[in-house]
């Protein structure tokens, strides 16, 4: 196997929020410890629901945030926050809101081009000229939209120009964060088929992060599954899909509508609601809704083995090997 | 029993470009008891067909129909008045965002008795205990405490739930959900669709669901009606329209769903829904179809007969004639 373009070790990503005029710091633990690894050519897809630390995730891995515990490294080399200018052309980002995401006073050309003069200051106008509109061939746009701008765009269009920007500096990396939720299902298709054919032909390593699971299931190679900061469940999209280990992951699953009126199935029923990241229980941070929940989960916290598909519980569905202690 | 007829509905607005047609001549007619939905993509006029039965829309509106009778009364002649005491109680609505729904400035239990005030006339106790029912009916926890709660101290999946309470306070005869999940995570998600659909089967309404999602459609509804550019060009029990759509529109939005993709590449639809300056002159969907022909280019198709969906297209799938060839 190749080696990974980018690894991860533990990330965290912690901070202090106030507690008010007479209440203590307290600490909200937005990522607590997550290992991944990204290879050319391959997807790794990050789900779960909104206040898990997808997004915290995808601003450490851009070099947006520094993880306070961690690391990560780049072509096996650390990444320290003083070498963050030079590292970040490597790693670049897809928002999911094409709409709030482009400048609207700026030409297409000069949205292109903008990184360019930024990270490469010695090449000439006519050669980023040239750079752009190569790029916005190799993404379908057509060489007249050069003059345009953003509104007179529509939202599948705009994603085509947010992700020829973040082309433009030849990363090795491409963090997508939700980048097809925005848009209707005919215009999705069109994305995701350029996300594919661009990945084969530059080999990029895509973080693809998203709550859609027909998505992920559709172009991810591996997935994480995260539960308020912490990754449950790792494994390749297949052994994921089809026997989820852990029970957070077999409710996703459950609980994702299939566009197939004849395959009725039982939906788990998930009991009240995620806990806040200020508070995180004591034991599996599942437990107040897990429905296989004993006292040893309220107490111990479980840890998510280093195998091909593992999931972070000590009771694991469909046959996984049960989690060690913490 | 119908609940709602409507016939040759249209809707244009004003706009500074000039008029702008967003409903194009829609028949639709929901039943007692049975939930509708009603899919297509951004553009193609989803709710504004609904606000115009609500009375939602705004001054720049024309709304014009041959018919819009609710419950046996005609929406069309009634008084202002009138219209007013019916929405809210036999005609409900739950919006898209919760969040921007509802008012920030009052707790959500005075906006809950607000509705029964008004509606019902309720005394100070009976609304309270009310609220608390209704509440516990669609599964807030410590209802007493949530009712004396703001928006903002309430997640989007409670404050969907406070909308659903409200919508159904007056046991509405239809309810109309317009995306009610969209902004909400899946496990949430389940959890209202579950509500919803229990909510029908209890009180017997209507509900009419308006989403993009082909997987909540699939799950939740019995009868789907397919829009498309501000027509109806479609219209199906679930079953047939997810295995047999007739509307080549309908079958290119279900092939280009990630799960049905046989391989790494999905099928796509070329174009954009036609706006305000592009409508084409025959077939709204001919620009994009790769059936049409000339006549489709030129002349607007009828809707066909009930056997093939109302499709309103001159070459329909999977016809006996096609699925022979």
């Amino acid at each position: 196997m190749t080696n990974p373009v980018m690894q991860a070790t533990a990330l965290q990503w912690h901070y202090q929020v106030s507690g008010g005029l007479f209440g203590k710091p307290r600490t909200l633990k937005a990522v607590g410890g997550v290992d991944f690894a990204l290879y050319p050519g391959q997807t790794l897809a990050v789900v779960g629901e909104s206040g898990c630390g997808k997004s915290t995730l995808a601003r450490m891995v851009t070099m947006i945030e520094e993880p306070t515990a961690g690391t990560l490294t780049l072509d096996g080399k650390p990444i320290d926050p003083s070498q963050w200018a030079s590292l970040r052309q490597s790693v670049q980002i897809v928002f999911q809101d094409p709409y709030g995401s482009l400048n609207p006073r700026h030409r297409i050309g000069a949205i292109l081009e903008e990184p360019l003069k930024i990270n490469s200051p010695d090449l000439s106008s006519a050669e980023r000229t040239a750079r752009a509109r190569e790029m916005m061939g190799l993404v379908g746009l057509r060489p007249e939209h050069y003059d345009r701008y953003p509104h007179m765009f529509s939202g599948g269009q705009r994603q085509r120009i947010a992700i020829a920007r973040a082309l433009m500096l030849d990363p090795k990396v491409l963090v997508l964060d939700e980048p097809v939720s925005a848009l209707d299902l005919s215009i999705q298709s069109a994305i995701l088929n350029l996300l594919v054919d661009l990945q084969e032909r530059l080999q990029l390593a895509y973080l693809f992060i998203s709550h859609d699971l027909s998505v992920v299931r559709h172009v991810a190679d591996e997935v994480i599954v995260m539960y308020l900061g912490r990754a449950v469940e790792r494994g390749s999209r297949d052994a994921v899909f089809s026997a989820p280990f852990h029970p957070y992951a077999k409710a996703l699953l459950s609980a994702t509508p299939q566009a197939d009126p004849e395959a009725r199935k039982e939906r788990i029923q998930l009991k009240g609601e995620l806990p806040s990241p200020l508070a995180i229980p004591d034991g599996c941070p599942f437990a107040p809704r897990c429905w296989k929940v004993q006292d040893k989960c309220r107490s111990q916290r479980p840890i998510l083995p280093d195998d091909a598909h593992s999931a972070a519980c000590f009771f694991p569905e469909n046959g996984g090997a049960p989690a060690a202690e913490s | 029993m119908t609940l709602l007829r409507l016939r040759n509905l249209s809707v244009e607005f004003a706009t500074a470009s000039g008029r702008f047609r967003a409903v194009d001549g829609i028949d639709q007619d929901v039943d007692e008891g049975e939930i509708l939905a009603i899919v297509g993509e951004s553009g193609s006029g989803k709710p504004v067909s609904m606000l115009a039965v609500m009375g939602l829309l705004p001054w720049t509106a024309t709304v014009t129909a041959d018919e819009i009778t609710f419950d046996g009364q005609d929406l069309l002649k009634m008084e202002a008045a009138a219209r007013r005491r019916l929405i809210g109680k036999d005609l409900a609505m739950i919006f898209q965002e919760p969040m921007s729904s509802l008012n920030p400035c009052f707790t959500v239990g005075w906006q809950i008795r607000e509705a029964l005030r008004i509606h019902l006339g309720m005394g100070r106790r009976e609304r309270q205990a009310r609220a608390v029912e209704l509440f516990e009916q669609v599964g807030i926890p410590d209802p007493v405490k949530r009712l004396s709660a703001f928006p903002h101290q309430l997640s989007g999946g409670m404050n969907q739930r406070v909308m659903i309470a409200m919508a159904i306070a007056c046991k509405p005869k239809l309810l109309i959900a317009d995306e009610p999940t969209t902004a909400l995570d899946v496990t949430i998600q389940a959890q209202i669709l579950d509500l919803l659909t229990a909510l029908r089967d209890e009180t017997g309404m209507g509900l009419v669901l308006i989403t993009h999602d082909m997987g909540v459609v699939a799950e939740t509804a019995e009868r789907v009606s397919v829009q498309y550019a501000g027509q109806k060009i479609e219209e199906q029990p679930v079953g047939p329209l997810f295995r047999t759509p007739h509307h080549p529109y309908t079958g290119a939005l279900l092939d280009a769903l990630p799960e049905r993709a046989t391989d790494r590449h999905l099928p796509t639809i070329p174009g954009v829904v036609p706006g305000q300056f592009d409508r084409p002159a025959g077939c709204l969907f001919s620009p994009r179809c790769k059936f049409a022909d000339a006549t489709c280019k030129a002349q607007v198709p009828p809707a066909l007969g009930p056997e093939l969906g109302r499709a309103r297209c001159f070459h329909p799938l999977n016809t006996d004639e096609r699925v022979a060839s």
